[in-house]
């Protein structure tokens, strides 16, 4: 009885999320991903199915394990694909490229360089036809936009955490990447860290719009940064469970988002949905 | 941003962190903390030193008596007490003809590094006379297209050191070259790694001499028209081929585990495979490498002694194998001062190869 209701429910979901397809970005299509083991086939995702428009901000949520890092990863390419497909601009992806930009959970910078060359290493990359001032240009800016301008040429190792991960988000964004995938980028940081990089992320994105998917375990990370909020349901045979659209006007501030009505309904509705 | 070096940075950077300890002493900047602290990296290690003379001494002297009364014992049943009390005198009256030939006593051994050292400042005023002598002469023959007269006099302690280091560095040069473009590409591939693996697993174990021997073989042969000396080369390709393993193990180690966020950035902005392999792959691995470098070097070492007396190569081991032959009286304390000395240049090769790492790698290891 209950699993019917579920199924009705996912159903209108993804249906009524239709959007047409010049505004879609991202379009995963019954995404399956199984991983065999010795048991027999782990399934993992299953009929998974969603839709991300041009410039939206999207933040997924749901429990550890339920596969959303594995969604993630396979949109980066990271991950092969076991069923259906995924497409940017309604273009099926083949493996990772610069045009999805991803910020690791870890900051991943290569320790030994400086974190201009960690910059650089994709910028160089992606404009491979700019004079190597224009480059360096394009790295500084970035960098200056993370509140680095003092560090370039500063070893990636001697950054404390928050400051690599500042770096991350200046790499990711310095390739002008079609899609930004973050798996859960501030989920080793401090909460006062974690609400200075939200702030620089949401600002850095607010000007240049680039079309991001999120994945966090911070129900108010989710809120503030998203325009809808992807709810997962739990492994195995993940899929998307509820969408939340979150209507606050842009740009935003903590504080109005704090201070806004409709605040403690999406929260209720978010923590409904995980406790359910 | 120029940062100041002090004797602190660079003792420490270079594993050496008790000599900054020992100029503390001699400023007056230690504090009680400190005063432990030097007890534990000076005081200690000198009392040790002291303690190991200490028994050596003892036991040398115990060798000696040993031997001593064997000479005596063996002399009363051969020829008699007349003869036995002949060889008594003898041994007290401290003739070389009649000493016990056992292990050095430290005096012995500290007075034979000097006479090494003495017997270097002759050689060294032999030959620069000899370079005098024949300066003209060799401009001469020179000038007319002939090869100039050389020195052929018998090499020094000094002299065989450096040529031992010489050899060394060749060797470990060879192993370089060989085993970490060799080992990158086993770590890189897995394909190449399961054609390699029989061959790292084979060869890896098998004995200095056996490498030498197989070396002799090969080069003997290719040089056969060159009527020189193929010695240094058969030994140093010797060196070279038994101590690179370690290196190609390590580095192959080290390119097959980066760490997997590396290769996945590296995935995501679409590296080529020349620059994933430098700016990515080798610098991570880099501390990895240096670590079987710091190995290989060490090993070359230490197999270098056994294979300069097995080539009859001039150095160290030639030094060693000349001395036990020769039997004179100081040939044993001789001997224990080549040990001291290939010791001691072992110690210093491996410091030298750590500050290498400290200096390339990202992590800083500490010295242990």
């Amino acid at each position: 009885m209950t699993t019917t209701i579920e199924k009705t429910k996912t159903d209108s979901i993804t249906n009524t999320t239709l959007f047409p397809s010049s505004q879609v970005m991202l379009d995963l299509k019954k995404l399956k991903k199984v991983y065999p083991t010795p048991k027999g086939d782990y399934v993992v995702l299953e009929d998974l199915n969603l839709q991300i428009r041009k410039e939206e901000f999207v933040t997924i949520i749901g429990h550890s394990g339920c596969g959303k890092t594995t969604m993630l990863s396979m949109i980066a390419g990271l991950n092969a694909i076991s069923g259906g497909n995924i497409s940017v601009l309604g273009k099926h992806i083949k493996g990772p490229g610069p045009d999805r930009g991803v910020i690791f959970q870890s900051p991943s910078l290569m320790p030994w360089m400086t974190s201009l060359q960690n910059v650089l290493l994709g910028v160089n990359q992606v404009f491979p036809h700019a004079t190597k001032s224009q480059r360096n240009d394009i790295a500084k800016y970035y960098l200056q936009k993370v509140g680095l301008e003092d560090a370039f040429n500063k070893k990636a190792s001697e950054l404390s955490q928050g400051m690599q991960q500042r770096v991350g988000i200046a790499r990711a964004f310095a390739i002008k990447p079609k899609v930004l995938l973050l798996d859960e980028p501030f989920g080793m940081l401090d909460s006062l860290t974690r609400g200075e990089l939200q702030d620089i992320l949401i600002e850095i994105w607010n000007k240049e719009k680039i079309t991001a998917v999120m994945i966090t375990h911070d129900v108010d990370e989710a809120i503030f940064l998203a325009d809808r909020v992807v709810m997962m349901t739990s492994g195995p045979k993940a899929k998307i469970g509820d969408i939340l659209n979150i209507d606050f006007e842009r740009p935003r501030t903590r504080k109005t988002v704090l201070e806004h009505e409709d605040y403690y309904k999406y929260r209720k509705h978010l923590i409904d949905f995980l406790e359910h | 941003m120029k940062q100041s070096i002090t004797l602190g940075k660079v003792t420490k950077f270079m594993g050496l962190g008790f000599l900054s300890t020992l100029k503390d002493l001699f400023t007056g900047k230690l504090d009680k903390e400190d005063f432990k602290n030097f007890l534990r990296k000076v005081f200690v290690p000198l009392a040790s030193i002291l303690l190991f003379i200490g028994l050596w001494h003892v036991g040398s002297k115990y060798l000696y008596n040993r031997e001593a009364d064997f000479k005596i014992e063996k002399a009363l049943t051969d020829q008699g007490p007349a003869a036995a009390e002949a060889m008594r005198e003898c041994i007290a009256s401290g003739d070389i003809s009649c000493q016990p030939n056992t292990l050095p006593s430290p005096s012995q051994v500290w007075d034979s590094y000097k006479s090494l050292l003495r017997d270097h400042n002759i050689i060294s005023a032999d030959k620069a006379a000899f370079i005098e002598k024949t300066a003209t002469l060799n401009a001469k023959r020179i000038a007319e297209g002939k090869a100039p007269i050389t020195y052929t006099g018998r090499p020094s302690f000094i002299d065989q050191i450096i040529m031992s280091l010489k050899t060394v560095f060749a060797g470990f040069l060879l192993a370089l070259i060989i085993a970490v473009p060799i080992g990158v590409l086993i770590g890189l591939s897995p394909t190449l790694k399961s054609a390699f693996n029989w061959f790292v697993q084979i060869f890896k174990p098998v004995s200095p001499v056996v490498w030498y021997l197989l070396v002799f073989m090969i080069v003997k042969t290719i040089l056969i028209d060159s009527n020189g000396d193929s010695s240094f080369i058969i030994s140093f390709i010797s060196v070279g081929l038994c101590s690179m393993w370690a290196t190609l193990v390590n580095t192959a180690m080290g390119v097959s585990s980066v760490d997997k966020d590396y290769i996945n950035v590296a995935k995501v902005l679409k590296l080529g495979p020349f620059q994933k392999v430098f700016k990515v792959i080798l610098p991570s691995s880099l501390p990895l490498i240096f670590t079987g470098l710091k190995i290989t070097l060490s090993v070359a070492w230490m197999v270098l002694i056994a294979i300069e007396l097995l080539a009859q190569s001039p150095g160290l081991g030639l030094f060693v194998w000349e001395e036990f032959q020769n039997g004179a009286n100081d040939s044993n304390s001789k001997i224990i001062v080549a040990m001291f000395v290939i010791g001691i240049i072992g110690f210093l090769l491996d410091r030298i190869m750590l500050t290498i790492q400290n200096a390339v790698s990202f992590n800083k290891n500490d010295g242990i």
